[in-house]
């Protein structure tokens, strides 16, 4: 458990809701939800979480925050915004799932085999090295994510794409070795770490 | 004018008539068969011209009854009403030309439809007499106020404003009521965010002041006698001394009693720490402002749980199976005396449904949300003491799971039971001339069917809810409140407001001698042939409106004032001696016996059908405006209620030849649309037992149909006549035609 994590549970006691309220994004929405479900029935994915988003803010409600936290269901979400549009409440849905997602990333809460979690971390590395998206670099991790097999497996089953992507110059070998950038990477990753120092400066609060 | 009849019959030639109607032919009928003293056509009867040409004849050749054959009774209103002259309409536009074809095929029976409608109009109208006022009017307008809570101080402090006297009898020794034993009330007012003050001293100050109002605490209603207009009631306190007042209406505000659970166990009631919503506004008002203590051990409450629908909304045992309306407010509400004083506190509510009417209902819970107030979708299991205050066990509704919750102080929402007095369906009168006060009683009325007003449901008084709310089945008394049906406050406010400007309605119209709803403003009203009478008593029990008494003698005594006019006592008399002046046996009975019967080999069947004015009537003419046909065969008569229909009718047009006959009424029941409550139910009752009169003449069943119509029904009410054809077709025209 992550020092910030004991910070918080020791800060808020038994009052989840509130611990939401102050560090989740757009969070003071949760206690806002009159539980229609209109949320969980228009999500596409729905079906397949453990806790659709009603049920999430019960659950939020009820003092769940382990359960909550240490779902994988926040990370399911595909930013669709169905339930942005319909929900009859005007929740902003799809922000305070992603809100929790990061929450509990932060805190160390959140699963770390979960396969979009997984995905959004290759994206991030592979995005804030360059600037630019390296396609094949990010393919490859993509297909290789969960073991050689797999990914020998995958990557032949999705060699047509790829071939199409090669002839049509969307993809290139080349890309392996280095791959195109942006200008100014170094400015880049000034701002990034600029960003991080504030984002723990803040963690370091709760930490005490 | 004289009081000899003489007759005049005006036959419109305008809206295609002319085109489609050979009138002179019905003109001849009017004048030779009919024997109208005057007959004329015109191109264009409402007219200024038109209508003009009736005056005179009216002014100059002392026509005192006419019969207008145009467009159906329900149009032109404004235009044909003649004071001083009895009135009929025969309706050969809606119920004629428009529901027949214009082909050449159709011409000859269409023709004939609408001789028939010539002939019934002048026969009607020659049967009537011009209503005029009894003389039984009188002059009081003053109102009888029952409960001084919210909803009887609002409707004297509505009714003083408006110019009448009234008076307050109130049980308890003050005024106020349940309002003014909470702390706070629910916003009535945007931005429906926190409760407010609830207003009530500022009301009793008002109506102390008042010198329009007149206040008896500690009072009952011993005696309630009379009709509207000339109401008596005893006022007894409880020291016994009474005092008889007269009054021109009633509003009865009797309120509601709170809803006991004790006996429902899993509520855990008893507990010191888990009280009802009314104790808690105690403890509110105790707090003052401060923090709420508990009452178990003075501890001030950091946790507190309300559960909705505390022995509400069950079929279970011991449980009211309605929802009270204003419970899920009051919750709300409460928890907020809780969060607005400290917000750390803890408050939870429990439902299974929240309900939250009014215009500020989403509003104010909306504002409970953001004062974070928890809402939990549960049910409870059971609720018991934790020794230190109390827990709740219950069924998470939405996390589907048993789930076990302490709290100090528990809220029950435990719903309201009107106070509407002793049920007459059960608890007979006393014999006339034995009255016996009944201290259960709120109006303790001498009427012969009972003491207090008629109940539908769930003992809530019985009233029309969708077209005349607040009239309830006794003329000139009004219910108003939680007896009428659960409500919170701003309902009931609107609801005595209503009730009161009801009152004062009723009260004038007494004056003139004027029908209430739903016929406000008809002068006619009905008598009996003493001579006639068996003491059947079939009236006085049928009559929806208890508008019937018995005499020392055991004759019927009416009481215009209470009547509606409905006819459900004519259409009740077996010996036919009950009659208005302008509607009787006798008018009904002369249009069906003078319309032309063709005979057997002629293959024209005739269908009588007696179609309730208010809905039935209504959608046949709508019918025939949407261009909807129905069977040229039929001829239809309306009648003010289907509770009006004699059996005679029925018999009378078997006997002499009709082949079929369709009744339509309104719904009956418990979510009856009948204008006059109960007249379709008692015409459905009726016959129901026609059958034995069918047998005897050996006639089949299906020759007599009753149906329950809507106003809506424009398809299904002409398909009903066309079934009847086809019926007849089936099985043959009568064999009693001559
Ligand atoms: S749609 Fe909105 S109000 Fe309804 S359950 Fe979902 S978040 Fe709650
Ligand atoms: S935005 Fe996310 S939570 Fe909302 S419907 Fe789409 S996938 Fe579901
Ligand atoms: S049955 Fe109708 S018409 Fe007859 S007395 Fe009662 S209210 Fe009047």
């Amino acid at each position: 458990m992550s020092n910030m994590n004991t910070a918080m549970i020791e800060k808020y006691r038994n009052n989840f809701l509130k611990e939401v309220e102050a560090n989740v994004e757009e969070g003071e929405w949760v206690k806002m939800c009159m539980q229609c479900g209109v949320c969980s029935g228009s999500c596409p994915l729905g079906p397949y979480w453990d806790h659709p988003p009603q049920e999430i803010f019960m659950m939020i409600r009820a003092g769940k925050r382990e359960e909550v936290l240490s779902s994988s269901s926040m990370w399911m979400c595909t930013s669709c915004y169905n339930c942005i549009a319909r929900c009859p409440r005007g929740l902003p849905i799809t922000h305070i799932m992603h809100g929790l997602a990061h929450y509990a990333d932060r805190l160390g809460l959140a699963p770390k085999e979960q396969p979009t979690r997984k995905f959004a971390k290759h994206f991030w590395d592979n995005l804030t090295k360059k600037g630019r998206v390296n396609e094949l670099k990010l393919g490859l991790k993509l297909y290789f994510m969960n073991g050689f097999g797999e990914g020998i497996k995958t990557a032949m089953k999705m060699k047509d794409v790829g071939l199409g992507m090669w002839k049509s110059k969307r993809l290139s070998i080349g890309e392996l070795w280095g791959g195109h950038s942006i200008k100014d990477t170094k400015g880049l990753h000034a701002i990034l770490n600029k960003a991080r120092e504030i984002e723990e400066a803040k963690a370091k609060k709760f930490e005490g | 004018m004289s009081d000899e009849k003489k007759t005049g019959c005006y036959i419109c030639k305008g809206c295609g008539i002319g085109e489609r109607l050979n009138t002179s032919q019905m003109a001849t009928i009017a004048e030779r068969e009919a024997r109208a003293n005057i007959v004329r056509e015109h191109d264009f009867l409402c007219s200024a011209e038109g209508v003009a040409m009736i005056q005179n004849d009216i002014d100059n050749e002392g026509v005192n009854h006419i019969a207008i054959v145009a467009c159906s009774r329900r149009a032109k209103t404004e235009a044909f009403n003649f004071d001083g002259v009895a009135i009929s309409r025969g309706n050969i536009r809606e119920g004629v030309i428009w529901v027949r074809p214009d082909t050449d095929e159709a011409q000859e029976t269409t023709q004939e439809m609408a001789e028939d409608y010539t002939r019934m109009a002048v026969f009607e109208v020659n049967a009537m007499n011009v209503p005029k006022p009894s003389g039984e009017a009188e002059g009081q307008t003053n109102i009888l106020i029952v409960g001084g809570g919210l909803s009887g101080m609002t409707a004297a402090i509505e009714a003083s404003k408006a110019g009448y006297k009234c008076t307050i009898v109130e049980k308890s020794g003050a005024l106020g009521g349940h309002a003014a034993q909470a702390w706070k009330r629910i916003p009535q007012h945007a931005p429906y965010k926190d409760p407010e003050d609830t207003g009530i001293d500022e009301m009793i100050a008002a109506i102390e002041a008042d010198p329009n109002i007149e206040v008896c605490l500690n009072s009952r209603v011993t005696r309630t006698s009379g009709a509207p207009g000339r109401f008596s009631a005893d006022i007894s306190t409880e020291s016994g001394d009474t005092k008889t007042e007269n009054f021109g209406a009633i509003i009865q505000a009797s309120g509601y009693t709170d809803h006991d659970v004790s006996h429902i166990d899993k509520l855990g009631y008893g507990n010191a720490d888990v009280i009802t919503q009314a104790e808690l506004e105690a403890l509110a008002r105790e707090a003052n402002g401060g923090p709420i203590k508990r009452p178990s051990d003075g501890k001030e409450v950091a946790n507190v749980v309300f559960i909705q629908c505390a022995g509400q909304r069950s079929d279970e045992e011991g449980h009211l199976p309605y929802c009270s309306g204003h419970c899920c407010l009051t919750s709300i509400k409460q928890a907020m005396y809780f969060k607005d004083q400290n917000p750390d506190i803890d408050t939870t509510i429990l439902y299974d449904d929240l309900r939250t009417p009014g215009a500020g209902g989403e509003d104010f819970y909306r504002s409970g949300q953001d004062k974070q107030v928890i809402f939990t979708k549960g049910a409870v299991n059971q609720i018991s003491s934790s020794g230190n205050g109390a827990k709740v066990n219950f069924k998470d509704r939405i996390l589907d799971e048993d789930v076990e919750i302490e709290a100090d102080l528990v809220v029950l929402a435990t719903g309201m039971v009107p106070n509407s007095g002793v049920n007459i369906d059960e608890v007979p009168q006393d014999e006339p001339g034995q009255f016996e006060v009944s201290v259960d009683s709120i109006l303790n009325l001498t009427y012969r069917q009972g003491k207090d007003v008629p109940q539908l449901k769930y003992g809530f008084s019985d009233s029309h809810f969708i077209c005349f709310p607040y009239e309830t089945r006794r003329t000139g008394i009004y219910t108003a409140g939680p007896v009428r049906r659960p409500m919170d406050d701003q309902q009931a406010i609107e609801d005595a407001t209503g009730a009161a400007l009801k009152a004062i309605q009723a009260a004038e119209n007494a004056q003139l001698g004027r029908a209430a709803h739903p016929r406000s403003g008809d002068l006619s009203y009905p008598s009996f042939r003493r001579e006639g009478c068996t003491q059947c008593k079939r009236c006085t029990v049928e009559c929806p409106f208890g508008a019937i008494d018995e005499d020392e003698e055991r004759y019927p005594k009416f009481n215009e004032g209470r009547c509606r006019r409905c006819g459900t006592c004519m259409g009740a008399c077996p010996v036919r001696v009950i009659s208005f002046e302008n509607y009787s046996v006798d008018t009904i009975g002369q249009q069906i016996k003078n319309i032309d019967i063709p005979d057997e080999f002629d293959e024209k069947p005739r269908i009588l059908v007696l179609a309730c004015e208010n809905d039935a009537y209504p959608a046949l003419d709508m019918a025939g405006m949407a261009g909807v046909e129905y069977s040229a065969f039929a001829r239809v008569i309306p009648v003010r209620c289907l509770g009006s229909t004699n059996l005679i009718w029925v018999t009378d047009a078997l006997n002499s030849g009709y082949d079929g006959c369709v009744l339509m009424g309104c719904q009956k029941g418990e979510n009856y649309q009948c204008h006059f409550v109960k007249g379709s139910e008692m015409a459905h009752y009726r016959m129901s037992k026609v059958d034995d009169t069918l047998q005897s003449l050996s006639l089949e069943p299906e020759r007599v149909a009753t149906y329950e119509v809507a106003i809506t029904d424009i398809e299904r009410a002409p398909q009903l006549i066309n079934d009847m054809a086809e019926t007849i077709e089936r099985i043959g025209m009568s064999p009693f035609k001559f």
